[in-house]
């Protein structure tokens, strides 16, 4: 395999500018995986190893992924929250990566709330 | 926490909490030594001398929503295990850096595992925070600098799933180039799946 350099990061940002261009970057849903020291423990990384290879596969651009700390329930943890925008945050708890991969296809992806894995519903209170 | 990219990846977590816009991973894998060693030094706000004291405590927390703080202690007790030293260095207003060593051949020293991962979890999550990633294996060395690659990418976003795809495949070029013991997509070693 020839070796990445740096031309190779210049036409990837050609690419991109041109497909920029085509669409708006619209934030659709946001997810964000708990990456607290208990999150991390009990699987978050793995969790968002394979978010991150659903959004590839999916090749979806709505999708916002980041990472936040503990919220306090680290006996529940992994943690993952999905926010569609104007939608109430859903907590999904004990999530492992196929549960993960159910969450992204049914609920990012086609809006059904997978109840049996949902916490709670709403935003935490950070005092 | 099983790896030590485990660890990092929650250090690193801490760094962000505390505002840092940069973060120097270094690791250091040296075989003549038998050493391996791991520094995150962040630009966050410090830590106050009496709170440095008590971060090895594991009942001591800056957080209200529960009453433990495993992070530092869980990396301090991996150092310890192998015949390793923690040092863990901060001033306010200035930044955070902890260092931790490990005996290379030591039984009990956990593997570096995904490296690569972590990296990637670290700057897609946190888009505005660089990233200076430096490592070395004997006399090999890899590194990997975000505030060089967003020079050359103008207004595209770091975490552009193309830009991500190119910063991973450099990282698993690297760290192979290297012979380093981590994990790559490249390389699998049957770490995490």
């Amino acid at each position: 395999m020839a070796k990445l350099t740096i031309d190779d990061l210049k036409k990837i940002k050609e690419k991109v500018h041109k497909e920029m261009s085509l669409r708006d970057g619209d934030r659709r849903v946001k997810v964000t995986v708990h990456m607290g020291t208990c999150g991390i423990a009990s699987g978050a990384k793995e969790v968002m190893d394979t978010l991150l290879e659903e959004i590839e596969a999916a090749k979806v651009h709505d999708v916002v992924v980041t990472t936040s700390g503990c919220m306090g329930l680290c006996s529940r943890e992994p943690l993952v929250t999905v926010e569609v925008v104007n939608q109430e945050p859903i907590k999904y708890e004990y999530v492992n990566p196929n549960k993960m991969r159910q969450i992204f296809k049914r609920h990012v992806l086609a809006g059904e709330v997978q109840t049996p894995f949902v916490l709670a519903k709403g935003a935490e209170i950070v005092k | 926490m099983l790896t030590l990219a485990q660890h990092i990846l929650d250090i690193a977590e801490n760094s962000i909490r505390a505002g840092a816009t940069l973060i120097e991973i270094s690791i250091e894998e040296d075989n003549d030594q038998d050493l391996l060693s791991i520094e995150i030094h962040d630009n966050g706000h410090g830590m106050p001398p009496e709170m440095i004291k008590k971060v090895l405590d594991p009942f001591y927390t800056t957080k209200t929503v529960r009453r433990v703080g495993l992070g530092l202690p869980l990396l301090k007790d991996a150092a310890d295990r192998a015949d390793g030293v923690f040092v863990l260095d901060s001033t306010e207003n200035q930044g955070t850096k902890v260092r931790a060593t490990f005996v290379l051949s030591h039984l009990d020293r956990q593997p570096l595992g995904a490296i690569n991962s972590i990296l990637i979890i670290l700057i897609i999550s946190n888009s505005s925070v660089d990233f200076f990633y430096k490592h070395r294996h004997n006399d090999r060395r890899f590194e990997l600098d975000t505030r060089e690659i967003r020079k050359e990418i103008d207004d595209v976003p770091i975490n552009h799933p193309e830009i991500i795809k190119y910063i991973r495949g450099v990282i698993a070029e690297g760290l192979i180039d290297i012979g380093s013991e981590a994990e790559t997509p490249l390389n699998d070693r049957g770490g995490s799946k």
